[in-house]
């Protein structure tokens, strides 16, 4: 009787309910695998779809059409995609050295480290105070506190090209550019540090060791080794700086002109749609908006996935 | 004789050469590069110090108990605070169960076969759209289809914004739970349903919620992408598929308003939605950090 028992008893066997739920478990995570992948698809064919009306008509011209005319029905992306660009790439500009000397100073032994990574800590904290509340800082702080310098600049050096600007009022592009700066800085600082603190400390001993002081080993074999990683940092910090919305919105004066001066008002392509999107017309319209928002999804896209590549691609070749 | 006086001249130069401090040039580089260093980091938390400082003072001194039960054309935020809470709600419903269970799906199957390095590629990547793109797709996918502006339509934005974050930290947490755990569930008959649900999960949960908050912390300060899918409305919103008023539109909102009452109230908006989103990921932050030690 017990003998045929344990000759039923199957260890392999995989039928039963339990058989069925471990199926659908298996199942249901590949589905919403499959979800997650679907959506960044669906969503470049969607704003593709909707931006179906301003292709047709602009096509590739669209590009350096610097009109924009609701009236008429004529669009143009110049001015945006100028501003857009320009005002990251002064944020860019002011993050990369501050955020590294905050990964250097919270990673390396200046201070004790309970110091160290409540500064780390605080810094991480204006990454979650939300864009538009930065926004509103911007204009009503920042900007009161930072005329009297434009102004300055704008009389005493008017003769440098970015600075001549007639009488600025303080909504610009560098007001733009420094608030956007302080966004992304959180996003570089962080990853630095990350990337300062994955350095072997034997490297650091061994300069040491050589006679080195402090900074000569942060300047000759700490960053030398994390380049890539700080690369890929501001890379992704790029990226994040032309889709920000919110704050450049309300600091960068919303004027589609381009103008050599940093001191003049300019506009984002972010801020347009966040401007005029909700009552944008069906059709042209609403087309010629879904069309910069491509023009973003893509240019943010190659950043980001510039970024990714990059990181991979150097941690392969250190492997080998 | 000559061998021992050499090594005594050699030891004098040595030490010579060991106690000699450094040369000006080295020390004005040590003592510059500190300077720059540390003034750059008390740069960068003038900023953050300033927000906190100028939204409480400016705000708090107008926050009242009735604004929290009023809506804004009374001069209150009640619905603008039911707004947030019922859109972010919306956003979880959508991005939970998928979140979770694609990190389930990085983090216990196949880690590195190219499937999955596919899968996570692509949430890494959908970290970086930008949210107003994602308002966009939103916009293109609800309020085109349902022909109207809608909670669900800024809810389902929300939630593409707070899926990545939610796998990332899902996956994070997960890797985090010793093998020998899903070992011993194995062998004891547990299946891989049991294991993963059982063990797995429930020794990742704490871990897990932080990610959810951090997501949720992120979506209720979210704009950009409420804009034109939940769009705005200054009283009550009758229901899920009319326009919802959320506190970070209404801060947009109001800083356009002539009224300089309602001007005033831009502060008080401020420093509520301030208070959420910082408690939330403080909260969050301070779960995490008690975990690691």
């Amino acid at each position: 009787m017990t003998n045929s028992s344990e000759e039923n008893l199957d260890l392999t066997a995989t039928n039963g309910i339990n058989s069925w739920v471990d199926k659908g478990f298996t199942w249901l995570t590949y589905l919403f695998a499959t979800i997650t992948v679907a959506i960044l698809f669906v969503m470049s064919w969607v704003i593709y779809k909707e931006a179906q009306p301003a292709i047709e008509k602009f096509g590739i011209g669209f590009f350096w059409g610097q009109d924009w005319d609701t009236g008429n029905q004529v669009f143009g992306a110049l001015p945006y995609i100028y501003g857009t660009l320009v005002s990251s790439a002064i944020a860019i500009l002011f993050a990369i050295p501050v955020g590294i000397a905050i990964a250097i100073v919270t990673s390396e032994n200046f201070l004790p480290i309970s110091v160290r990574s409540t500064l780390a800590f605080v810094v991480e904290l204006i990454a979650a105070i939300p864009s538009v509340i930065i926004g509103l800082w911007g204009i009503f702080v920042f900007i009161p506190a930072l005329e009297p310098l434009q102004k300055w600049l704008a009389i005493h050096f008017n003769w440098i090209p970015i600075f001549n600007s007639v009488d600025p009022i303080g909504t610009n592009m560098l007001t733009a550019g420094i608030v956007l700066a302080i966004m992304i800085l959180p996003t570089m600082a962080a990853i630095s540090r990350d990337v300062l603190l994955a350095i072997p400390k034997e490297l650091r001993s061994a300069s040491m060791a050589l006679g080195s002081t402090r900074w000569e080993t942060i300047f000759r074999v700490l960053l030398p080794a994390g380049f890539s990683g700080i690369v890929s940092a501001a890379m992704l910090a790029l990226g994040r700086a032309l889709g920000e919305t919110m704050a450049v919105t309300l600091v960068i004066g919303n004027s589609s002109q381009i103008s050599a001066s940093l001191l003049d008002p300019a506009y984002t392509i972010p801020s347009i749609l966040a401007n005029e999107f909700a009552e944008a017309e069906p059709g042209l319209h609403i087309g010629s908006l879904s069309y910069l928002g491509l023009i973003l999804f893509g240019l943010t896209l190659a950043v980001n996935i510039a970024a990714r590549l990059f990181v991979r691609w150097f941690s392969n070749k250190n492997k080998s | 004789m000559t061998d021992s006086q050499n090594s005594q001249i050699d030891e004098s130069l040595l030490a010579k050469e060991l106690y000699a401090p450094l040369p000006t040039s080295r020390q004005l580089f040590t003592y510059s590069m500190n300077a720059i260093a540390f003034a750059f980091t008390g740069l960068a938390l003038i900023p953050l110090i300033s927000i906190l400082w100028e939204i409480i003072k400016r705000g708090f001194s107008s926050l009242r108990p009735e604004m929290f039960v009023k809506s804004v054309i009374d001069y209150g935020l009640g619905n603008a605070i039911i707004g947030t809470i019922t859109v972010v709600m919306i956003g979880s419903i959508f991005s939970l169960p998928i979140g979770i269970l694609t990190g389930i799906f990085l983090a216990e199957f196949n880690q590195v076969n190219p499937a999955s390095q596919f899968v996570r590629f692509i949430t890494t990547i959908l970290t970086g759209v930008p949210s107003i793109i994602v308002g966009i797709f939103a916009y293109g996918v609800i309020v085109l289809v349902t022909k109207g502006f809608s909670a669900v339509a800024g809810g389902f934005a929300l939630a593409v914004l707070m899926l990545p974050i939610v796998i990332l930290t899902t996956e994070e947490a997960l890797k985090l739970v010793p093998k020998d755990q899903r070992l011993a569930s194995a062998a004891l008959g547990g299946t891989r349903f049991q294991t993963t649900f059982r063990i797995v999960v429930t020794a990742a949960l704490p871990a897990i919620t932080t990610g959810i908050l951090l997501a949720i912390a992120r979506a209720a300060g979210e704009t950009a992408p409420l804009i034109f899918t939940a769009l705005f409305s200054l009283d009550w919103s009758p229901g899920l598929l009319s326009p919802t008023a959320s506190l970070p539109v209404l801060i947009f909102n109001l800083y356009n308003d002539p009224d300089p009452e309602k001007n005033q109230l831009v502060w008080t908006t401020a420093i509520v939605l301030l208070g959420l989103v910082i408690c939330v990921s403080l909260i969050s932050r301070l779960v995490t950090s008690k975990k690691k030690i």
